[in-house]
């Protein structure tokens, strides 16, 4: 089996936004054919990492490569091409309905050749969301949930090879949340790169290749689940004593918080 | 189906209120004659073209520059609203709410008064344009965080910028003589009255290269909707559409203010019922703001001319009086739905 395939490097980033330290010195590779989680507590500095990697802020110190080349070298229609981010903010500020949303996915590809799998790709991206039967219907009248999984079909539409996705399972139900999941999985599997921030720590435990544990803007640990989930250090950055189990089908771990049995 | 509706609805209305409005006024012309004028205009001689020279004249000199105006400023008035409405990522935003025809009747009112006159007739619209531009950019850099514009925020950056304008063209109106004063009431007021060929004609222009560029970047302001940063990552050039955008506005309600002053609400309503009937898809309501605009235009203005004989009312306080409690009604309803002002 030939090394995976590099699709993004961080070389030694740090993010400094009016005078706070956000990021230092972190220095991740994403690869392609695989998800990585990126986990950690509130504030550690996730979102901001996923910023940098997806081309949103440039980084204060170090360099971002994609492809080789410096990220910030990219026009934005290039990096449209190449990667799609989920952001956490889906508000649409007109009544369009939801296949006219997933469409605006596809706009990167508006003028190339591509153009010609746009109603094959919004179909697929519907169905695999779930949300097909909703697709004459207005966007701003979805629930939480729906929309999510709207603005989810938007990004795969786009067919970029990279994706990031920020808490994408936040809003939704657990059979949706095991969905999307399985569903980045499968995109991994064919061969994208997958960076998604989880705060489910069990849910990363589950799905993703290997684990980027951020705490305060550092890169804490960085391997595959057994590797950074383990109930000393995630009891370490958290500040909360855990226990680790492991699913029996799966082998994979399940991050518990230790409770008190309860009294009377 | 809806689309189709628009299409037959707008044209009918047009067409009715380009008669009607060659028909009324102090000189009864009947719709054959109207007919008639217009197709020997356009170089084809018939039987209806009316052999009176003065109702010839009437037509002619007064009647169909004036129609071409409304028409014209209607539909600059109109989309420059769906553009605004589009970049601010806000229903309710629209140039006389807030404060850019204040920005560009200040404009023209200081060219009247200190006779600037470096650009010989253009001098005014030019000025008008500047004075647009500066209160666009003016309430769009003040009323914005995290790439969008809340409702409160842009209301009350418009009460800022309408109280500079309303308080330079105060300022102006104590400093200018008798004959500049009236002409800076005529722009507060908005009116049509007087309009001739070469103005209507250079309103026109702007209106139509106007519309055309917005409908060329209407698939980009679709992707506005989705919040300025998924935008980005579609691939926009986010700052590039803004730019040119907000000049495009000012050029339109440049345009519109600098011949016929102050007429508020027509960038509200018309792009808002067009969204209602054909959806937000930013093409159709351009374009149907376009035809739409130039047909509320065309009604208001035959309202200011015929419902007190003998009298020219100000449009503008016209399109007030409608677009008041529409405004209201809209803010009530945004209100209710998003339990908020965002």
């Amino acid at each position: 089996m030939s090394a995976p395939e590099v699709a993004i490097r961080a070389e030694q980033v740090g993010l400094v936004l009016d005078e706070n330290r956000i990021l230092d010195a972190v220095s991740i590779d994403i690869r392609r054919g695989e998800i990585l989680a990126l986990v950690g507590p509130n504030g550690a500095g996730k979102s901001s990492l996923l910023g940098v990697l997806s081309g949103d802020m440039p980084p204060t110190e170090g360099r971002v490569l994609l492809d080789g080349r410096e990220l910030d070298s990219y026009r934005p229609i290039e990096l449209a091409r190449r990667r799609a981010v989920l952001t956490q903010e889906n508000a649409v500020t007109f009544p369009f309905r939801v296949r006219e949303v997933v469409e605006m996915g596809r706009s990167p590809w508006a003028r190339t050749p591509q153009f010609e799998d746009d109603q094959a790709a919004i179909a697929a991206a519907l169905a695999k969301t779930d949300v097909s039967h909703l697709a004459d219907r207005r966007y701003t009248r979805l629930s939480g949930g729906e929309k999510a999984r709207v603005s989810l079909a938007r990004v795969l539409a786009q067919r970029a090879g990279i994706l990031f996705l920020d808490e994408p399972t936040a809003a939704l139900d657990l059979r949706h949340q095991e969905e999307v999941l399985r569903t980045a999985g499968e995109l991994a599997a064919g061969g994208a790169a997958v960076v998604v921030v989880l705060h489910e720590l069990s849910l990363a435990g589950a799905y993703a290749d290997r684990i980027a544990l951020i705490s305060a803007g550092r890169l804490a640990r960085l391997g595959d689940p057994a590797t950074v989930l383990t109930a000393d250090l995630i009891s370490e950055v958290y500040g909360l004593d855990v226990e680790i189990l492991t699913q029996e089908s799966t082998g994979r771990p399940i991050v518990l918080p230790k409770r008190a049995p309860h009294s009377g | 189906m809806r689309r189709t509706a628009l299409v037959v609805g707008l044209t009918i209305t047009l067409v009715l209120g380009v008669v009607l409005s060659a028909m009324a006024g102090q000189l009864a012309v009947a719709p054959s004659e109207v007919i008639g004028s217009l197709l020997r205009a356009i170089g084809i001689q018939n039987e209806w073209a009316p052999d009176d020279p003065v109702t010839e004249a009437a037509l002619l000199v007064v009647r169909f520059p004036r129609i071409l105006m409304a028409l014209a400023v209607g539909a600059a008035l109109a989309v420059a609203g769906a553009v605004m409405q589009a970049i601010f990522g806000n229903p309710l935003a629209e140039p006389g709410v807030v404060g850019v025809s204040s920005g560009a009747a200040l404009g023209a009112a200081i060219g009247i008064v200190f006779g600037l006159t470096a650009l010989g007739g253009w001098s005014v619209a030019a000025l008008a344009f500047l004075g647009g531009l500066v209160a666009t950019l003016l309430v769009y850099f003040m009323s914005r965080a995290n790439g969008r514009t809340e409702v409160v925020t842009l209301l009350l950056t418009g009460i800022a910028v309408n109280a500079f304008g309303g308080a330079g063209l105060a300022l102006l109106l104590f400093l200018g003589d008798s004959a500049s004063r009236e002409q800076i009431i005529f722009w507060q007021l908005g009116s049509l009255n007087g309009s001739r060929w070469q103005e209507a004609i250079i309103v026109f222009v702007v209106a139509a290269i106007g519309s055309v560029v917005a409908v060329s970047i209407a698939r980009r302001l679709d992707l506005l909707s989705l919040g300025e940063r998924n935008a980005r990552h579609l691939g926009l050039n986010v700052e590039r559409l803004r730019i040119w955008s907000i000049v495009l506005v000012a050029l339109l309600t440049g345009a519109a203010v600098a011949f016929c002053g102050i007429i508020a609400f027509v960038g509200l309503v018309v792009p808002h019922i067009i969204r209602m009937i054909i959806g937000p898809s930013h093409r159709g309501v351009i374009i149907g703001s376009a035809f739409g605009g130039g047909a509320l235009m065309l009604f208001a203005d035959l309202a200011a001319r015929t419902l007190i004989p003998g009298a020219d009312l100000p449009i503008g306080m016209l399109t007030s009086l409608i677009g008041g409690p529409f405004f209201f009604w809209l803010l009530f309803r945004a209100r209710q739905r998003s339990g908020g002002w965002a």
